[in-house]
């Protein structure tokens, strides 16, 4: 691990360093954490242990520009979930808010300074017709038009092709699972769907109970290989951790949650990270399990690649061939081979001749 | 204090190799390119401007060429900050003129310490004018003149307002004018310097006017606002200021603000500040001498 992640890392979890650092590390961290979209996190962090007035003037400069647009993203994610209830509110299904935007409308830790994609949402598979009917009428329209897409979608995935609103641009991705049909893993939606949790003001809108919260993001860090907000979404992680695990008790559950749906692994994953990389502490766990400590040799090198991977100053030697290896794995992960490599197939033929990408 | 024109070409060249830090008024653009243009745009038209000492900069840019075969046809370079590219590559010989583009680009995108406006700032005896810009209505023709009869220009393309205490801070970097207004300008001052001209940009034919000495050495000197002017150029028109109503000209800058929306109230507190401390005109004009002369009335 560098010297410049490994700043950034103690950065964010010990927050109170951050007043000792120079104005030639400065230089550095503020580039790397505005690339891994946690600068504003940083902000709210260093204001939090009151180390803010000993910042120096271009820091506290960039770190308040940066508050600004996460402040912003919190407003238009609550507009925009506000826009999503008023057309899908009244069809009497759960509603469900997933990541960033169950941190939002929940109040939860994570939503702190975080900075957004898009919206996800998870509804009951047998109603996916209501809800795009209801989303096209209210100005949501499909982006993926390509018939190979439509299959690929509606087939092998766990959500149906991203609507973009006409006016607003905004992006809703509408899932009926976690993770793709075709993946290794299978939890059930069923399963997730009978332990939700309501969001106050609004009926029929909930977000994930508290244990599958923390799964459902370990599950999306780990195996679904989105590398470039990799560090952003372990930071969610251990804020959820933090905020859950002290409860006496909730470790355990977590781990019995874990085994119910399906979802050891990624769960193993996410508890070694958060601990190895943010020191979140975890006073139930037992590392010594022989589970936890094989895994920690193999899996964990590449993984801290694909952490490092929002700024190339943070990413030591090995880095290219490493985030190669998540990147095949991420597929293995997703798709069995037969489906798999007439996939990626189509696709490279797909890029090649329209020259895009 | 290490300004541009104290370093001989040698030296220049060897710190834009590594990194040039340059300020520009509150900014400091450490800036890496080989790129001939960008040399000697720098040598003509920052001469003035101050060689940083600080360790930390603001933005980490690049002009540089792109890894593939163009490299020896029609080559082309590309804007980068902070190892990520947001334009498209351009023509080589646009290297400079990307450099400027790309400089305002970091300053619209992220500078939203500042409320900020595309509009030019001059100012004259302590108060500041700001021309918002309407596509097409000649703010940077008016502008150039101005500056070379005696405002101090703070900026040509975006107004910064001090998020506390609402006054405008300058940037003093170079005016970007284009086709027509060139020769314009060329034959309004004879003490107008410009750097190398670009033909066949997205904009057509660009060239940047050197800003003044006075216009560099205070570019720390903020300034309190005194009116918000809309000039249109029209054939044959008198010099004329009408009153525009303030809440109107709210509205237009709110809407050619680059960061209005991500300030939220703060924004909204801002710009209501500035355009209450302003008074607000529309302006007509067809020949620039008759608008400087009219300028120079308002401001005394």
């Amino acid at each position: 691990m560098n010297a410049a992640f490994q700043r950034l890392l103690t950065a964010l979890h010990q927050p109170e360093t951050m007043t000792s650092l120079t104005e030639r590390e400065w230089d550095a961290l503020l580039r790397h954490s505005r690339s891994a979209s946690l600068l504003s996190r940083l902000a709210l962090d260093v204001q939090t242990c009151q180390g803010w007035d000993a910042l120096p003037l271009r820091v506290r400069q960039h770190m308040r520009a940066a508050t600004f647009v996460a402040e912003r993203q919190i407003r238009a994610v609550r507009w925009e979930v506000h826009k999503m209830h008023e057309a899908l509110g009244h069809l009497d299904i759960p509603i469900v808010l997933l990541k960033g935007a169950a941190y939002v409308m929940d109040d939860l830790p994570p939503a702190r300074g975080r900075l957004f994609g898009d919206i996800d949402l998870l509804v009951p598979r047998d109603r996916l017709g209501d809800v795009e009917m209801q989303l096209r009428l209210h100005g949501w329209h499909g982006t993926h038009h390509d018939a190979y897409d439509q299959r690929y979608y509606r087939q092998w995935m766990h959500e149906i092709p991203p609507v973009t609103h006409i006016t607003r641009g905004s992006t809703l991705d509408v899932h009926h699972n976690i993770l793709p049909l075709t993946a290794r893993l299978k939890p059930q939606a069923s399963d997730l769907l009978a332990a939700l949790h309501p969001i106050a003001g609004y009926s029929n809108l909930y977000r994930l109970g508290n244990a599958d919260l923390i799964l459902h993001s370990a599950t999306h860090l780990f195996h679904e290989g989105e590398w470039a907000h990799a560090l952003r979404d372990l930071v969610d992680l251990d804020t959820l951790l933090r905020h859950f695990a002290s409860k006496p008790g909730f470790l355990k559950a977590l781990h019995a949650r874990a085994e119910t749906l399906g979802l050891q692994k990624p769960l193993q994953y996410a508890l070694q990270s958060t601990q190895a990389l943010l020191l979140t502490p975890l006073p139930e766990l037992d590392l010594t399990a022989p589970s936890n400590k094989s895994a920690n040799v193999l899996i964990n090198r590449p993984f801290v690649h694909g952490f490092a991977s929002a700024h190339r100053d943070l990413s030591g030697p090995g880095s290219d061939l490493a985030l190669f290896a998540l990147y095949i794995r991420s597929h293995w992960l997703r798709m069995p081979m037969h489906l798999l490599l007439p996939h990626l197939l189509h696709k490279a033929l797909a890029r090649s001749k329209t020259g895009k990408e | 204090m290490m300004r541009i024109r104290d370093l001989s070409n040698q030296e220049l060249a060897d710190r834009l190799a590594q990194g040039l830090d340059l300020q520009t008024g509150p900014f400091i653009f450490h800036i890496q390119s080989r790129e001939a243009p960008v040399f000697s745009g720098l040598r003509r038209l920052y001469a003035d401007f101050p060689v940083s000492k600080e360790a930390l900069r603001d933005f980490h840019v690049r002009v540089r060429r792109p890894a593939n075969l163009r490299r020896w046809y029609h080559p082309q370079v590309v804007f980068e900050h902070d190892r990520a590219s947001p334009f498209k590559p351009l023509p080589a010989n646009h290297a400079f003129a990307s450099l400027e583009w790309g400089m305002n680009w970091c300053i619209a995108g992220y500078a939203h310490q500042y409320l900020t406006l595309h509009a030019a700032v001059l100012e004259r005896n302590g108060r500041a004018v700001m021309l918002p810009g309407e596509p097409g209505a000649g703010k940077s023709t008016l502008t150039a003149a101005l500056s070379l009869s005696g405002w101090r220009l703070l900026t040509d393309e975006t107004a910064l307002v001090d998020l506390d205490t609402g006054v405008l801070w300058p940037m003093a970097r170079p005016i970007n004018l284009k086709n027509h207004s060139i020769d314009i300008i060329q034959a309004f001052s004879s003490e107008a310097i410009f750097g190398d001209k670009a033909f066949d940009t997205h904009k057509g034919t660009v060239a940047h006017l050197k800003p003044s000495l006075d216009t560099v050495l205070r570019m720390d000197e903020s300034c309190r606002i005194g009116w918000v002017i809309f000039p249109r150029w029209q054939a044959n028109s008198p010099a004329r200021l009408t009153r525009r109503p303030r809440a109107d000209t709210f509205v237009f800058a709110a809407e050619n603000s680059f960061n209005y929306s991500v300030l939220g109230e703060t924004g909204f507190r801002t710009l209501d500040r500035l355009i209450r401390e302003a008074d607000c005109y529309d302006f007509r004009y067809s020949k620039l001498e008759d608008a400087v002369l009219a300028f120079e009335r308002l401001s005394t």
